[in-house]
């Protein structure tokens, strides 16, 4: 079976300074795979890369057999690749309900109510809060909003970055929680972007580990959780 | 004070026009950050192409002064709009991703090709255009002072005050409103979610032609003369409406046109016609010292 996305020999760069060197990546449907590194390692350029910020220098993007690496970041999104990014980005001087409608920019109108119907079973606190402008929302609010938003397309795959970051434990949780529901339920694929490796590899069904813009290792989350490299270098020492 | 309401009336309807022009002026800073020096001149164009459309409709026997006004209106603004979707097209998309100074540049210079482009095909001299609506009403009259107020006057601020209405629409109650606004914020995130940000901004620059096409047909009824020369000056003064009432801000174009409209007026009327835009250009800078981002611009807003 081949993966739904596909990542082969890929190669990309910030001007001069090189950033993913050759990565080889696969999410298969139904799955969820992390990627799990230290900070600056390019987790965050692999996510951007896909909808070519920056354009890949070499190498090929596949999703669902379909070659996207040099397609307008618009006409990805219309595949329904979601993204929630690095640093959230929701619209700060939009309501939540704006920022909810935007994310539904591609799919069906017919299924708005659906949609938001879900979001809010997934995330109560957004439906309390829909009429509040983004930017006064607190960091979990917010991290919620940029998941809710993404999945307004009834996205196929979810690239999810650093979701947990900069979250209470307790809220972390909740969110890792959202993403198995979603996977279990509705057979979300979902590629998940972690610096806390320990909750994003008993999560996930696979796991890669990048060093310096390349991966260095690959496998099971529960593997890669036994390997004492990754151990030593992710999750001894403050997890 | 029969002068002073005279000079109100007249303050609001060449506020009207400047208001007209800031929104493009605003509308495109706030979308791409980016000042189109370009734009009074489309005011211009969009001046000459309502001359040329009432030329060619009087001499298709089109004389109904309503019928013939409307489809001078629908004309110069797609006319209008065609010039603005290509000058973005042209002068300022490959730009795009340029140094911040290049777009700017090349503001400048679509604002000359325009006005030499105008200059050759139309020539130098002014233009004129036989007044097609007369008459008015006298509102009050006190035997020496006669305070009128002209159907011209009534037709710009009530096609100003509906066009503003309609626009306010289209910002925050559409699809294409939200979209604007929200490449406004972050135009990387907006592409991510299926929304063609190049589209969203050629169409930023449409809307904007469209609506200096309608402040250019108003000009050109109210003072019946069209020149190549005649966007510098709006345009510069639309500008300053913009800054003045915060640029980015829609409400605020709107309330610096009217603004720099009465400051105009009324300074002519009471002080010195010669020093009318030294008042107006005092204004702002007064104010942009008090208030720097305008009078209902946004502090910049922190980045999360």
């Amino acid at each position: 079976m081949t993966a739904l996305l596909e990542i082969r020999k890929l190669e990309a760069a910030y001007g001069r300074v090189v950033a993913l060197k050759g990565i080889d990546l696969d999410v298969k449907a139904g799955e969820i795979v992390t990627l799990i590194g230290a900070n600056g390692a390019g987790k965050s350029t692999l996510m951007m890369t896909i909808f070519g910020y920056p354009r890949a220098r070499a190498g090929t993007i596949r999703f669902d057999g379909r070659d996207i690496t040099a397609m307008p970041a618009h006409e990805i999104a219309k595949l329904h690749i979601a993204q929630s990014p690095e640093g959230r980005r929701i619209f700060s001087r939009m309501t939540v309900f704006e920022n909810l409608q935007m994310g539904a920019s591609i799919s069906d109108p017919q299924h708005f109510d659906d949609n938001i119907a879900r979001i809010f079973a997934l995330f109560p606190r957004l439906k309390e809060r829909i009429n509040q402008r983004g930017g006064t929302l607190s960091g979990g609010e917010q991290q919620m909003l940029a998941i809710g938003r993404a999945l307004m397309s009834r996205p196929r795959l979810l690239l999810l970055d650093e979701p947990s970051l900069g979250l209470a434990p307790l809220l972390a949780k909740q969110i890792f929680k959202a993403i198995r529901t979603l996977n279990e339920q509705d057979g979300l694929a979902v590629f998940l972007v972690e610096q806390n490796a320990f909750h994003a590899l008993k999560l996930a069904h696979r796991g890669y580990v990048m060093v310096n813009g390349a991966i260095t290792l690959s496998g099971s989350g529960e593997d890669l959780l036994k390997r004492p490299e990754v151990r030593a270098a992710y999750l001894e020492g403050g997890h | 004070m029969e002068y002073f309401v005279q000079q109100l009336i007249n303050g609001v309807t060449l506020g009207s026009i400047y208001g007209l022009i800031a929104l493009g002026y605003t509308m495109v800073y706030g979308i791409i950050g980016m000042i189109n020096f370009a734009h009074g001149d489309i005011f211009m164009v969009g001046a000459f192409l309502a001359l040329i459309a009432f030329v060619v409709l009087t001499s298709l026997g089109i004389t109904a002064i309503p019928l013939a006004l409307l489809l001078v209106l629908l004309i110069a603004m797609a006319l209008t709009a065609l010039y603005g979707w290509a000058v973005e097209r042209v002068a300022y998309r490959p730009l795009r991703h340029s140094f911040r100074l290049a777009p700017l540049i090349s503001a400048i210079g679509m604002s000359i090709v325009l006005q030499n482009f105008v200059q050759v095909a139309q020539g130098a001299r002014v233009k004129p255009l036989p007044p097609l609506i007369e008459g008015g009403i006298t509102l009050l009259d006190n035997g020496t002072f006669r305070v009128e107020l002209s159907y011209v006057q009534i037709l710009i601020v009530v096609t100003t005050v509906a066009l503003m209405a309609v626009f306010t629409w289209l910002i925050t109650r559409t699809r294409l409103g939200r979209d604007m606004r929200a490449c406004e914020q972050d135009m990387r995130m907006t592409s991510l979610l299926g929304v063609n940000v190049d589209r969203t901004i050629s169409l930023t620059f449409v809307f904007g032609a469209a609506l200096a096409a309608v402040a250019g047909i108003m000009y050109l009824l109210y003072y019946g003369v069209v020149d190549f020369y005649m966007g510098f000056v709006a345009g510069v003064k639309a500008f300053t409406a913009a800054v003045l009432g915060g640029i980015g801000s829609l409400p605020g174009a709107m309330l610096g046109g009217l603004l720099i409209g009465l400051i105009e007026t009324f300074w002519s009327a009471y002080f010195s016609i010669e020093y009318k835009d030294v008042a107006a250009f005092s204004i702002l800078v007064i104010v942009l010292i008090f208030l720097p981002t305008g009078i209902l611009g946004r502090p910049e807003v922190e980045k999360v």
